[in-house]
């Protein structure tokens, strides 16, 4: 790009600045762009859940739905409530979208492809994301009403509660690949890192879920049951903003979980250098990270949604001990089970017969990594057995309880007996 | 690439003025909770600064730790304690006092270091920084030899403050 | 490139503001944030010396020194970290039993 357009007589420093713009202009509308086709699909997919058709009427498979939407939302009034502080009111939604957008900057869409790869990439995401966090605060005070700021208060624990998991989960891929660039973990994946932790895998994507404040973990809007929470005074496109954030926040979680778990944009000819190998890197990383959209949908239409105390307790009872133990765990295990590349490449090149059959068929990176693939996936599922026992003890013990609680009243057997029958 | 020093210059102007004019902001704003948001303003200054003195990672978690958790500690403080909108904050009785002394602190240490500005640390411009600073950084919090020690401490500082916060802010039940 | 003595100017300056603030404002959290400045600037400091004085020391010494600065600020973020949840703590605490969050007027021990 540069060099065409110096090739055509601009001054380099010019052709760099208008290449660096285009590039961040590409990567930024890509999330926008994508929102709109994303909202379709998710109506589409909830529509069928529910054994409906969904949005049918507006264009070819209602395909514009979206776009009358879009028209609804800028028409309608904009309202700035009366004593609000107008200045952080309107500036919450911008920030909401804003904080979103700049994860993508280190989204390694494929090998090649990358907005910037900073070597703090995974800090990075996690520093911006709280960003995200800080603009629900503003919208709840800002607003000047007490439902905005009870809602804000209520989204600000869960998130910074669900942070301390997400984090240390995150950790386990930064441990196994030894750095904490994106597109560096992406490259050490030679082995996903879903068949090595699955267990991690499976805690990041929850405390994902409840980080964007997606169902089961959704009481943070919880739109049937109680006003809309921090964002019960936006109307018009502030709403529609703060919509598109959360909207484009999931995907951007499936994104990032495919990175970190799931290879990334490693793919069958994705590591081809050249403009080839990069555009099937990105439709690797987009297959991947639409499947998990898809989980993440289903788990939308189909789970209840969970109460706070419970998520509360899941979180700090569950989840923060679970992930301390599996930190601690990796660590150890990673440490004793390094992988010996060089070793390993040595004995590739000697070897002969099956054994060079072996190598060839998995990749010498592959074989070298086996052992302490082995070891951390028997550990995972040692772990996960200690905790599905464990939480099918919590079960037992609370359901025993809310049994103690419901028995006086109805159960009581002499009760029973003597009480009208139900009709007479 | 322009003049790279003058790319820096340019970064490192833009960014002081965020830093102090945020400062400023935080001291001067009647409003507490827009002085908290000032300060995220002057707290993002300072990240980019890290970044201009080649420190990515502290850059990184001055905007996790800073922004992300401090400020909206301070946050949750203030709408805690305070009516909701329009609350003002006046200053104490001796604030000249306060202000003189900041002047003449400040005035004294430019003073010191316009006087001693011949130096070859102060003036000089030294070569890159090499290799992976990052990767060092957590060497030297781990090795044994260096800083493994205050490390822990600084862990156990944590904990501890952890506990006392919340023994503190608990409500009597 | 832009000298350590820039740096540090600005660093002293946001140090003196941090310093007005926790000398003249009436509000604890007020002088919560200005303690807040004032580690900022020495963070500033810490890792402008660090940058400065880092190749020399790596020339000289070899690779094994040279993290001391960083190190510092990381530390120091640490103890703000820590400073601010104990701090805000006391402010809750004080407000919930006095209803005040001006310094000045926690003055019991003062008989």
């Amino acid at each position: 790009m540069i060099d065409f357009l110096v090739s055509q007589g601009w001054s380099k420093d010019v052709a760099t600045g208008v290449a660096l713009l285009l590039g961040v202009i590409a990567v930024s509308s890509f999330g926008l762009v994508w929102v709109i086709f994303g909202i379709w699909l998710e109506r589409k997919f909830a529509g069928r859940v529910q054994d409906r058709l969904g949005p049918n009427r507006t264009g070819p498979f209602g395909l514009f739905q979206t776009f009358a939407d879009l028209g609804k939302l800028l028409t309608k009034e904009d309202i700035t409530p009366e004593g609000a502080d107008k200045f952080i009111f309107n500036f919450a939604p911008l920030l909401s979208v804003v904080a979103v957008i700049l994860i993508w900057a280190v989204v390694p869409f494929s090998k090649e492809w990358i907005g910037a790869d900073v070597n703090v990439g995974v800090l990075y995401f996690t520093a911006v994301g709280s960003l995200g966090t800080l603009s629900i605060l503003l919208a709840g005070w800002g607003s000047n009403n007490k439902y905005a700021l009870l809602g804000a208060f209520r989204v600000i624990a869960a998130l910074i509660s669900y942070e301390v998991p997400m984090i240390l989960s995150i950790l386990i891929p930064v441990i196994l690949a030894g750095t904490m660039s994106m597109q560096g973990i992406v490259e050490a994946q030679h082995i996903w890192y879903v068949f090595i932790v699955p267990v991690t895998a499976v805690m990041f994507f929850t405390s994902s879920l409840a980080e964007i404040g997606r169902s089961p973990f959704d009481l943070i809007e919880a739109e049937s049951e109680i006003v809309a929470g921090f964002n019960i005074e936006y109307s018009g496109m502030k709403f529609g903003m703060f919509f598109a954030a959360e909207f484009l926040h999931a995907f951007t979680i499936s994104v990032l979980t495919a990175i970190l778990f799931f290879g990334g944009w490693r793919g069958i000819g994705a590591s081809v250098a050249g403009a080839g190998g990069d555009a099937l890197g990105f439709v690797w990383l987009f297959i991947k990270s639409v499947g998990l959209y898809l989980l993440v949908m289903l788990i939308r239409n189909t789970v209840p949604r969970i109460r706070i105390d419970h998520m509360m307790s899941l979180n700090w009872k569950i989840l923060v001990p679970l992930s301390l133990v599996n930190l601690i765990m990796v660590a150890i295990l990673a440490k004793v089970f390094q992988p010996d590349y060089a070793g390993q490449f040595q004995i590739a090149a000697n070897a002969t017969g099956l054994g060079a059959l072996l190598y060839q068929f998995f990749g010498v990176n592959i074989v070298a990594e086996l052992p302490r693939a082995i070891a951390l996936l028997i550990a995972n599922l040692l772990l996960w057995v200690v905790v599905s026992a464990v939480l099918h003890r919590f079960a037992i013990l609370d359901r025993r309880r809310v049994q103690d609680w419901v028995e006086p009243a109805t159960v009581a057997g002499e009760h029973t007996a003597s009480a009208p029958a139900p009709g007479r | 690439m322009p003049n790279v020093d003058v790319v820096q210059w340019i970064a490192f102007v833009v960014l002081s003025l965020l830093v102090l004019g945020g400062g400023l902001m935080v001291v001067a704003d009647q409003n507490l909770f827009h002085g908290a948001l000032w300060l995220l303003v002057c707290l993002f200054g300072v990240a980019g600064l890290f970044v201009m003195l080649s420190a990515p990672f502290l850059a990184a978690v001055q905007v996790l730790v800073y922004m992300g958790a401090i400020v909206i500690l301070i946050i949750f403080a203030i709408m805690l304690t305070q009516k909701m909108m329009g609350q003002r904050e006046a200053l104490n009785d001796r604030w000249p006092v306060g202000l003189v002394m900041a002047a003449m602190a400040f005035l004294l240490t430019s003073f010191v270091l316009v006087l001693a500005s011949n130096s070859p640390l102060l003036a000089g411009a030294t070569g890159n920084v090499t290799g992976d600073t990052i990767l060092k950084l957590g060497n030297s919090l781990v090795d044994t030899g260096q800083y493994a020690l205050p490390f822990e401490l600084a862990s156990l500082l944590l904990t501890a403050a952890m506990i006392g916060a919340i023994v503190i802010a608990r409500e009597e039940a | 490139m832009v000298p350590l003595i820039a740096y540090l100017i600005v660093a002293a300056g946001l140090f003196s503001l941090g310093m007005y603030a926790v000398l003249a404002r009436r509000n604890a959290i007020a002088i919560l944030m200005g303690v807040e400045l004032m580690l900022n600037a020495v963070n500033i400091n810490l890792v402008a010396f660090w940058r400065f004085s880092q190749p020399v020391t790596e020339a000289a010494n070899g690779l094994k020194v040279g993290m001391a600065g960083q190190a510092f600020a990381a530390f120091v973020f640490v103890v703000a970290a820590a400073e601010v949840a104990v701090g805000l703590a006391l402010v809750i605490s004080m407000y919930r039993n006095r209803r005040t969050v001006i310094a000045e007027d926690i003055d019991s021990l003062k008989f």
